[in-house]
């Protein structure tokens, strides 16, 4: 049977008094890849940010709506965001590693949550540097500052730093638009290689990509869901005409 | 590309070959119980082709998604197009084994009796065919243009077989029109049997495709119609200056 991990009812978004989100019902399958596609402006990186709180650091945003994560509502009085964005990480658009050594990115958050020994640290960074498919690049570079190495590089790094805290669900916010066709394979890899331990969400603008690694997709278009399926079905045989001219490249 | 690619490849490869192999296997079955007028065998084969007909329908499917969702290109693109292409030329062989062996239930049921000189040049022509086959299969399993077009060139000896055959025939049928029956059989399954050969030249033109990306014709008979004409006679003609010298 499925496994829903998250439920969103009715997301509706709004900055100001624009309602950005029309009323988004969505579910995602536990330890699945689902890719959120659309044109500029279609919703879908807000929406994704709805799923781990991001939009609350925009003053004017305001959401309505429920999303559930393991049965638990996200946006209930009480939840620790902090706690909240432990279970979800985010990989951002543009490669983002901190300043300093690759080992202390990927120690970042380990050591947030108070565990300074090395001797812990150490075979935790070595495991998430190992699925993030990077550690042979780097393992004789661990001090080496982050920033010195590629743009693909630099985001499996980040990938790493955000496996290091084993969070459950993965959101990715088109992880290698800033990226050369090498370097994303190896970022798709990646994914296709950890999936089976979290469960990936990711913004692209890239069809190709979703259709290569993801399991569903959902098409977003205008603030409006428009069709989510299986990345299979959809890419062979789209149910509504809108997501068929978006495949084939007649807008967006 | 992805390593999830190249193992959808692989399988794609994979499943192209075993279903290869299990139409060799038909052909052979599907001679056997023509010759021994064995309608139990015969029986087999045709209910055999309905695994043969979902093994091209799932590799047909495996091909699409392959296509639709990785967009290979190069040589990527043109092995998926091959084996897609190619799995049709397949499925068609097994249709005609199975065809042939709903004749042999019909001769055995109406009791038609036999020609057993021609039997014995349908037998050359399963164990020409099948060698072709897999001499094709191995072909696409190693990217070998010039073996395939070497097989392809074998079809000329399966269309002279099919020529001699159906002379035999005929001339059954001028002596004797109570034959008609049986030599309408005989001529329908060498047919079949001589366009098993153009199928295997199809797949040999998918091997050439696949691996240099020429369209191209392999075909000896349709190359040179009047090729399978000429070496008949010329070969008869020098059966003829032989035997009148050993006189």
């Amino acid at each position: 049977m499925n496994q829903d991990i998250i439920i969103s009812k009715n997301v509706r978004l709004y900055y100001g008094q624009k309602e950005a989100l029309h009323g988004i019902n969505l579910n995602f399958i536990k330890n699945k890849i689902t890719a959120l596609i659309g044109p500029s402006g279609c919703g879908k990186s807000t929406y994704l940010r709805c799923l781990d709180r991001m939009n609350d650091l925009i003053p004017e945003a305001k959401m309505t709506g429920t999303i559930k994560i393991n049965n638990h509502d996200i946006y209930a009085p009480r939840v620790n965001v902090a706690d909240l964005r432990r279970e979800v990480g985010m990989v951002s658009q543009q490669p983002n590693p901190f300043p300093f050594s690759v080992f202390d990115n990927v120690a970042y958050g380990l050591r947030l949550e108070g565990i300074k020994n090395k001797k812990k640290l150490a075979p935790i960074v070595e495991s998430s540097l190992k699925q993030a498919a990077i550690w042979d690049e780097v393992k004789d570079h661990l001090n080496d500052n982050a920033l010195s190495f590629s743009g693909g590089q630099q985001q499996r790094i980040c990938i790493a730093r955000t496996l290091a805290i084993k969070p459950k669900i993965i959101l990715l916010d088109e992880p290698t638009s800033a990226l050369d066709p090498i370097s994303s394979f190896q970022v798709e890899n990646t994914l296709l290689s950890i999936k089976k331990d979290y469960t990936i969400i990711i913004v692209t603008h890239n069809m190709q990509q979703a259709s290569r690694i993801s399991d569903r997709t959902a098409f977003f278009l205008n603030g409006k869901l428009i069709e989510f399926d299986d990345t299979k079905r959809m890419f062979l045989n789209p149910k509504n005409e809108k997501t068929n001219d978006y495949l084939n490249g007649k807008f967006g | 590309m992805h390593d999830s690619f190249l193992e959808a490849l692989n399988h794609l490869q994979g499943s192209f070959m075993s279903m290869g192999i299990n139409v060799s296997e038909q052909i052979y079955q599907a001679i056997e119980s023509f010759k021994n007028k064995d309608d139990k065998l015969a029986e087999q084969v045709i209910k055999h082709d309905e695994n043969i007909n979902s093994d091209e329908i799932n590799l047909e499917k495996e091909a699409l998604n392959l296509i639709a969702l990785q967009q290979p290109v190069a040589n990527d693109f043109r092995s998926i197009i091959s084996f897609l292409k190619a799995s049709s030329d397949l499925e068609r062989i097994g249709d005609h084994a199975a065809t042939i062996s709903k004749e042999t239930i019909r001769m055995k049921k109406d009791n038609i009796g036999e020609f057993k000189d021609v039997n014995k040049i349908i037998s050359k022509m399963e164990v020409k065919l099948r060698s072709m086959l897999e001499a094709t299969l191995d072909a696409f399993l190693r990217g070998d243009e010039s073996s395939a077009r070497l097989t392809a060139q074998d079809d000329i000896l399966i269309d002279k077989q099919f020529v001699i055959a159906r002379n035999i025939v005929t001339n059954e049928i001028k002596q004797n029109t109570k034959q008609i029956p049986l030599v309408g059989s005989y001529l329908y399954t060498i047919r079949l049997l001589e366009r098993i050969g153009d199928h295997i030249v199809n797949l040999d033109e998918q091997v050439v495709y696949s691996h240099s990306g020429k369209i191209i014709e392999l075909n000896p008979g349709k190359l040179k119609p009047d090729l399978i004409r000429k070496e008949l006679q010329a070969e008869s003609g020098s059966g003829k200056s032989k035997s009148k010298q050993n006189k």
